[in-house]
């Protein structure tokens, strides 16, 4: 029998029972499109994640207090209460010989903020000049913190966005302004740009002063909260992180790396562990969705089941005017299949519709991908073989006699 | 081109054998309109599967055009059935929701012949069988019994088989209708040489064939030329 024919006879079989084929068809469109609209709303979170933790910096290092996790032994009061870094440590650091382009120190906290009566809880980050440049930050208006600045504990603020909009208003002028953080004044310089990210996340709620000023006026300490570091490519990352361990444990005259009191976290190692978050929760979602496709699934081998009993006769009938084996299985196997196709084609549509109404209503990045539709067509070419292996081997070995004796 | 020499099929049904034909011989030659003939119950059916390639007998041989299909696997079958037999059934057998062209069609779909061959095929077939072109394109289910067993003819003889097998072809028919039917036989047998085996328990039926093989209870009675042929003259519209 030929390709062609075998076409014709499924084109010609699914059209008699339109409703019946149309029905069985809605379980796989409902199955594929509810795969593809949860790995698509699985790969927007992904995507999302990724973004914003790129969008901190390019190939970043971060050391921040508190202890590695040893083998087996947690050594210290929990990470970010240690107090052991200090700017020198960063000085120490930029200082080395290779790899890196810039360090940024931060010491960082939440205050009460005011200005001119409208007041605002926000973070308050002191840093110096090469913050900008470290942590992918630019200046709308004015200018950032200077070295000057920080050199003469200068009482000068860059605000971030959200926290001009919050203490000024949208449009009102922030430059120049005076602002109270934690009873000290500050003389508004600068406003950054805005970064996005929304809610916890927001890198644009902030406001930037000298690191020297927020020691010695709002921390009381000497201590920095973390240090950025920007290597030079992606590739020195994991030698500058080794530099850099092995330069602060001999400055903390650590000998034992394990009790090291500072940790130096990777960003590609961040994404990596965001990454692989959001793909299990991906791979969680299909799968729910993967339970409605099994059953439509189900749905095509009842229907086959049913046509092969209904059309006995026919099969008899075919046999005896020369139709192998081969044959009749293969055309009832392409029923299937055609089903299955006719199912992905109208999944992939509806998922990606939902995908649509789930970003424009639920305001949830979703990422349809193609290997996830290229996917859906041969996971539904798949379910057809599957579950119409088996109704169409019992079509073609059906005995010709009796199928044409059959009433 | 047939040869049967002692055709012996036993069903085996949970132990219990029945034997249904109980040796059988005797041979058609090409040409040849013959009526197989006996009471309900007699084995005709179980031959006609045996000659027609859907069964293979139990022991005894069984010769078509000179290939013994006595012993041959279902694909082996299923070639012989789409190359040399054409089958009418009582019940049409057609399929009821399909034009008449692509019933006739069919077997030449399993016989992989090309496309762009097929229609004139299927044209003369159905000029044979003496079905009005009007109808060419209705669905077999709009047509007349008469007319149904006549696309039933036509697509068992589009293949240009070598035998023709007609088990009850009247049988779902009333009388004035039938005869038309057997008339078609008969014009097919005269005009066109087609070889027929005609299977009835009427011996009324069996009167429009040149030879009538009398079968009762698995085994054959008689073997003899038919002397008061009946003989359907015109080829009337049904
Ligand atoms: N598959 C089978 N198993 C057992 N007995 C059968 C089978 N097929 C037919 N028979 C028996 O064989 C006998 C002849 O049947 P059949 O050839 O159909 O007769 P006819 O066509 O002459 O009426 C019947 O008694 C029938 O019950
Ligand atoms: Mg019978």
């Amino acid at each position: 029998m030929k390709t062609i024919d075998i076409i014709q006879e499924t084109y010609f079989a699914l059209t008699v029972n339109k409703v019946r084929s149309g029905l069985t068809i809605l379980g796989i469109v409902i199955g594929i499109g509810s795969v593809i609209a949860m790995v698509s709303i699985g790969q927007g979170a992904q995507g999302t994640i990724e973004a914003s933790i790129q969008s901190i910096g390019s190939n970043l290092l971060i050391v921040t207090p508190g202890a590695q996790r040893g083998a087996g032994v947690q050594v210290s009061a929990g990470r970010g209460s240690a107090q052991t870094l200090t700017k020198e440590d960063a000085d120490a650091i930029s200082n080395q010989p290779i790899g890196i382009t810039a360090t940024a120190p931060e010491v960082s906290r939440r205050y009460q903020v005011t200005a001119r009566g409208t007041n605002t809880n926000t973070q308050v980050i002191g840093t110096i000049a090469s913050y900008p440049t470290v942590r992918n930050i630019a200046v709308e208006e004015g200018s950032f913190i200077t070295d000057q600045n920080v050199r003469s504990l200068s009482k000068v603020a860059v605000l971030g966005p959200t926290a001009r909009d919050d203490l000024f208003g949208q449009d009102g002028s922030a430059i120049g302004q005076s602002i109270r953080i934690n009873k000290v004044d500050f003389k508004v310089v600068g406003v950054t740009k805005a970064k996005g990210g929304t809610g916890f996340g927001s890198q644009d709620d902030v406001i930037f002063v000298p690191l020297s000023t927020a020691q010695r006026f709002l921390a009381g300490d000497t201590y920095v909260t973390t240090i950025s570091i920007q290597a030079q490519s992606a590739d020195q990352m994991t030698q500058v992180q080794q530099q850099v361990t092995d330069l602060l444990l001999d400055r903390h005259h650590i000998d034992n790396p394990q009790l090291a009191d500072f940790q130096v976290l990777n960003q590609a190692d961040i994404v990596a562990t965001a990454s692989s978050v959001t793909g299990t929760f991906t791979i969680l979602l299909g799968a729910i969705a993967g339970i409605s496709l099994v059953v439509g699934g189900i749905g095509i081998m009842n229907m086959m089941l049913t046509t092969v009993t209904e059309r006995t006769r026919e099969i008899g009938l075919r046999k005896a005017i020369g139709a192998k084996r081969r044959d009749i299985s293969l055309q009832f196997l392409a029923e299937a299949v055609m089903l299955t196709l006719l199912g992905g084609v109208f999944g992939v549509l509806l998922g990606w519709l939902l995908a649509l109404g789930v970003s424009s209503f639920a305001g949830l990045a979703t990422t349809v991908s193609t290997t996830a539709m290229l996917l859906a067509f041969a996971v539904s070419a798949a379910i057809g073989i599957i579950f119409g292996y088996y109704p169409a081997r019992r079509a073609a070995g059906l005995n010709p006699i009796e199928a044409l004796r059959y009433e | 081109m047939i040869e049967c020499k002692d055709i012996v099929k036993i069903y085996t049904n949970g132990g219990v054998e029945t034997a249904v034909l109980k040796g059988v011989s005797f041979s058609i030659k090409k040409g040849e309109f013959v009526a197989i003939m006996g009471p309900s119950g007699s084995g005709k059916s179980t031959l006609m599967h045996i000659l027609g390639a859907l069964d293979t007998p139990t022991s005894g041989e069984y010769k078509l055009d000179n290939h013994d299909v006595s012993s041959l696997s279902d694909n082996e079958l299923a070639d012989i059935r789409r190359n040399k037999i054409g089958f009418v059934f009582q019940s049409f057998n057609l399929l009821s929701r399909a034009t008449v062209l692509r019933n006739v069609t069919l077997p030449l779909v399993y016989a992989e012949v090309g496309a762009d061959k097929r229609r004139p095929l299927v044209e003369k077939a159905l000029r044979s069988a003496g079905l009005d072109e009007d109808r060419w394109s209705h669905k077999s289910n709009q047509l007349s019994g008469g007319q149904m067993q006549r696309v039933a003819i036509a697509r068992a003889l589009v293949n240009n088989p070598s035998i023709i097998l007609a088990d009850e072809p009247t049988g779902n028919l009333d009388t004035a209708t039938g005869e038309i039917v057997l008339g078609t036989f008969q014009q097919l047998n005269r005009d066109h040489q087609h070889t027929i085996i005609l299977i009835t328990h009427e011996p009324y039926v069996a009167q429009h064939a040149d030879r009538i093989i009398h079968i009762q209870d698995g085994k054959i009675l008689s073997d003899k030329k038919n002397d008061q042929k009946r003989i359907v003259h015109s080829h009337p519209e049904l």
